[in-house]
């Protein structure tokens, strides 16, 4: 939005009012002082957030914790099933969303046009991205229920409905990135008699690539503490499983939900066990993150 | 990044994944027993802690087979072992006819005969929170009463008639309920609509039925609100009640504390029902709320165990019948006592049963 | 904005002639799949679980839960949802537009990344982790707060009370989702707060206007549409937030404005979750009717969202 002529006018012919110099001095500092305030009570729930998370999850932290399983052992064992688990079922996920959502990304940014493809295309994906999480479980258990019977649960369930939330995140991002393209870079491939599929694999999206990754990992980082979709979707057993076809699988999130709704006769000890697996979590999490920023930072490529 | 480092990327990546699968899977352990396979049960998420205790005994002694228990609550587990879904069944409810059920599962179990048996049994005691009393001693109709909110300060005349010289502060009452579905819930309301029956008018449900309570998730949900406020009272597992008081509640003429033998008894002291046990194989039983024998304790959770006489794999039906000889076992009930503070069944009980488990074809 | 122009088809692809490379015809047909693809899985969403919900809607009432027709079980439950995205959406954005008028204008410049990254991390942590700080730690230390709202603006009815022992209260549980909703409303209002022209801010600040007195004449109205913006977003997180709200809330099924006591409206989100693991036949279905209610809502709100930035642009 350009500032206009009307606008500086009205500047002009519109000096601040509210009385005395002094008056407003106060007020200004009354009102800056409020927005710092409202600033650091914003950020006061994250310090607890992450201090409470780390005193009450550090107890239930264990070699033994990260790499053993329920299996055999009556009312303790590790989350090794459950972190195994949310690793299968993002991996698939991943595999799913992102040649999808980059794919979509591209014929977005290069193919579309004006076309009306894309004006659908862009406006449905602001509707998925808003798409209630537990929505998009049902959405996998419904699909699921109707060619499997009611009673399936599949670690595939699980990353299906992550993918419906997964996809449009992965698309908004790639979107931003590859707009961010030059156009000069593609108009002098053209101009060498490049065809334009080459253009795009072998300019457009290696230019692009660090913030294409950025923007999956930033993704999944989102889409690993998911806990809705997953609940009914999943299923709950005790063994490793890494098959997504078949069988039931546990997970990090839906595992904290269950140790702390369910504690069995040694509570302190299940309690323990989810805010393990939430600091596990968080951990997973932050560690995308940085990740992703280090990557951005490393990869990038410069244009000139 | 040229394409090729990106393909050594994703390449490291894909190997770390199959790697890290490969670690997990060798988790099932080298030694070979005889039975090995897979089977799979689901239903009642009461006896999931059991379930859990039992597998894990099972499997440790049988290191080839995986058993597992997805605790979809007891009318998803009666849907999926009518539907061959699954290979036992875990059931809150014994199995009726409507909506098919009980001719569904007999359809299933041909050519055999439907398995129908109590594994699982639980006293749910009245927990509540009041320093100041020490023993508290509830009829039907009070405690009723109680829980749909007619009484509401602790030193209500009925309690108070209950209660001879004992000394009630006037502490506002907060009933604490249950805000999921659950097996506990239905249990607690059958006893107050069959016991109190004047008082307690709300149909028989999963769903607490009464608006305005103090609303937990779990047992254990329960048992923290319920320690988290001075006037409290709820119903709960009696293994999870923890520090909090248990009522007892009046059977007959005298008042009964919630214990493994009083819970057990009342089995012994029910009738089978005879409109819903259609095979030599099956125990339903129907719970004398109302009973007065004395050393009975009313308020328990029955949950029963589905299974076959016959299976299509033969590898399924040893499982099946190794792992249900242990549950109904004196070690798999103790193991089932230690972990989810259940009552053990009784041995004139496990004698009954026995039979079903036997009939078992392996062959 | 300049990055438009290069989402048109660039000129001098369209003039390789007649022979178009059989690579392009197989890599633009695979865009378009993909875009047709995600076409097709949204209309798969709504396809499938109006599928499921229909045997719900064609039931009748006593073979439904609680034995209500559908449109009166999920009547309070939508109530509850909207209710505690309201009261979210209310503490959040003022606290989010402070936030962001902080990083953008007010703190000193080397630590502005930093401030950012914080922020931003409150919305990296999972929601299973917030409700268990809700239950365990907000919830306990609210207590207090909820007693002296009882005791001192009782009047009203937000807080007749009694005040909840456990802390377990709308209030609380709204609370919470306003923590989770801050980040997103705080980053969508920082881009555009940071991006306000300088000619307009330093025009006031050369009439002599205080920074307080600038950032009202300038940056705010600029901002404005991205403050609705952000806001709506932020609504339709807290709309759909599942984890935090069924863990925290002891939920009692009525319809009630009193927010600190121990009987508060469930969500339809909470429902599901709270319901779901246990339920089968008839109770699914319901369960994936709700869930359809839920969606429509959600999708109303990004539509009237849209609706209003795009007005607050043309004008």
């Amino acid at each position: 939005m350009e500032s206009s002529a009307a606008d500086t006018r009205a500047l002009l012919t519109s000096p601040p009012v509210g009385g005395p110099l002094w008056r407003r001095k106060a007020f200004n500092r009354v009102m800056t002082g409020l927005i710092v305030a409202a600033f650091a009570i914003a950020l006061i729930p994250l310090f607890s957030l992450l201090f409470e998370v780390v005193k009450r999850g550090l107890p239930g932290m264990s070699w033994e914790f990260l790499t053993g399983t329920p299996r055999g052992i009556v009312g303790g064992g590790g989350a090794a099933h459950a972190i195994v688990g949310t690793v299968v079922i993002t991996g698939v996920t991943a595999i799913i969303s992102v040649p999808i959502g980059i794919l979509a990304a591209i014929y977005l940014t290069e193919y579309g046009g004006k076309g009306r493809l894309r004006r659908w295309l862009t406006f449905f994906v602001d509707v998925m991205t808003g798409i209630p999480s537990i929505v998009a479980g049902l959405f996998a258990f419904a699909l699921f229920a109707i060619f499997l019977g009611p009673g399936i649960r599949l670690g595939l369930m699980g990353a299906v409905a992550l993918s419906v939330l997964m996809i449009p995140i992965v698309i908004r991002s790639s979107e931003e990135v590859l707009k961010i393209v030059p156009n000069h870079l593609r108009e002098a491939s053209y101009a060498l008699g490049t065809p334009k599929w080459r253009t795009i694999v072998k300019v457009v999206l290696p230019t692009a690539f660090a913030g294409l990754v950025t923007g999956v990992m930033i993704a999944v980082a989102r889409i690993v503490g998911e806990t809705a979709p997953l609940l009914v979707t999943t299923g709950i057993v005790d063994s490793i499983n890494t098959n997504p076809f078949e069988g039931r699988m546990q997970n990090l999130a839906v595992y904290a939900y269950s140790e702390y709704r369910t504690p069995g006769v040694m509570k302190q000890a299940s309690y323990d066990r989810a805010w393990a697996a939430a600091l596990t979590l968080i951990a997973i999490v932050m560690i995308l993150n940085v990740v992703a920023r280090l990557v951005y930072r490393r990869y990038k490529t410069e244009i000139k | 990044m040229s394409p090729s480092r990106w393909m050594a990327v994703v390449i490291s990546l894909a190997v770390l994944a199959v790697g890290v699968a490969a670690c997990g899977s060798s988790d099932s352990g080298s030694s070979s027993g005889e039975l090995s396979g897979q089977v799979a049960g689901a239903g009642s998420s009461a006896q999931e802690a059991a379930q859990e205790a039992w597998i894990a005994n099972f499997e440790s002694e049988n290191s080839d087979v995986t058993v597992s228990y997805d605790p979809v609550g007891s009318g998803g587990g009666r849907e999926q072992f009518v539907a061959g879904g699954t290979a036992f069944g875990g059931s809150d409810a014994a199995l009726e006819e409507e909506e098919g059920e009980l001719k569904g599962a007999i359809e299933r179990c041909k050519p055999g005969q439907l398995i129908e048996i109590p594994d699982y049994i639980s006293p749910i005691a009245v927990v509540y929170n009041l320093p100041s009393v020490e023993t508290l001693q509830l009829s039907p109709e009070t405690l009723a009463k109680i829980f749909n909110q007619e009484i509401t300060s602790w030193d209500d005349q009925a309690i108070a008639a209950d209660n001879p010289g004992v000394e009630l502060p006037s502490t506002r009452i907060t009933p604490v309920n249950r805000s999921d579905e659950s097996g506990t819930t239905e249990n607690f309301v059958d006893y107050l609509s069959k016991a109190a029956p004047s008082v307690w008018k709300y149909p028989v449900d999963g769903n607490w039925p009464v608006k305005g309570g103090e609303a937990a998730q779990g047992t254990s949900g329960v048992v923290e609100a319920v320690g988290a406020g001075e006037g409290a009272i709820g119903y709960a597992d009696e293994s999870q009640a923890g520090e909090l008081g248990i009522a007892k509640i009046k059977v007959g003429s005298e008042y009964v504390e919630p214990s493994s033998e009083a819970a057990a008894k009342i089995l012994e002291e029910s009738p089978e029902d005879k409109a819903l046990s259609k095979g030599p194989y099956m125990f339903p039983f129907e719970l004398d709320r109302k009973t007065e024998a004395t050393g009975t304790y009313p308020i328990v959770l029955t949950s029963y165990l589905m299974a076959c006489t016959h299976y299509g794999s033969a590898d399924e039906a040893a499982i099946v019948k190794a792992y249900l000889e242990y549950v109904i076992s004196s070690e798999g009930q103790e193991a089932a006592a230690e972990n989810a503070g259940s009552a053990p069944l009784s041995e004139s009980l496990r004698e009954k049963i026995t039979p079903a488990i036997e009939a078992i074809e392996t062959s | 904005m300049e990055s438009s122009q290069a989402t048109g088809a660039p000129p001098l692809a369209a003039a390789a002639g007649p022979r178009r490379h059989w690579g392009d015809r197989a890599f633009s047909g695979l865009a378009i799949g993909a875009g047709l693809t995600v076409l097709g899985l949204l209309a798969g969403v709504a396809l499938f679980l109006l599928i499921e919900a229909l045997p719900a809607a064609s039931a009748s009432p006593d073979r439904l839960p609680e034995g209500k027709s559908l449109v009166d079980y999920i009547a309070p439950l939508a109530f509850g949802t909207v209710l505690a995205a309201a009261i979210a959406v209310l503490i959040a954005v003022p606290l989010a537009v402070a936030a962001a008028l902080f990083i953008s204008h007010i703190a000193p410049r080397r630590i502005v990344l930093a401030l950012g990254f914080l922020v931003d991390l409150l919305a990296a942590i999972p929601s299973i982790v917030y409700g268990l700080w809700g239950i365990f730690v907000l919830g306990p230390a609210a207590v207090p707060v909820l007693e002296w709202l009882e005791q001192k603006l009782g009047f009203i009815v937000f807080f007749k009370g009694p005040a909840s022992a456990t802390g377990r209260t709308m209030l609380v549980a709204s609370l919470v989702l306003a923590v989770m909703i801050l980040p997103i409303v705080s980053a969508v209002c920082r881009e555009v707060f940071s991006q306000t022209p300088r000619k307009l801010q330093e025009g006031a600040l050369a009439l002599g206007a205080t920074r307080w007195e600038m950032i009202r004449m300038t940056v705010l109205p600029f901002g404005k549409s991205s403050i609705i913006s952000g806001s709506m977003l932020g609504l339709g997180r807290a709309l759909g937030e599942t984890m935090a709200v069924t863990i925290i809330l002891s939920v009692s099924g009525i319809v009630t404005f009193n927010l600190i006591s121990q009987a508060n409206p469930s969500t339809i989100a909470a429902n599901i979750a709270l319901d779901f693991p246990e339920s089968s036949g008839l109770a699914v279905n319901t369960l994936i009717a709700s869930g359809l209610v839920l969606f429509a809502i959600t999708l109303v709100t990004n539509l009237a969202a849209r609706a209003i930035i795009s007005r607050q642009n043309i004008q």
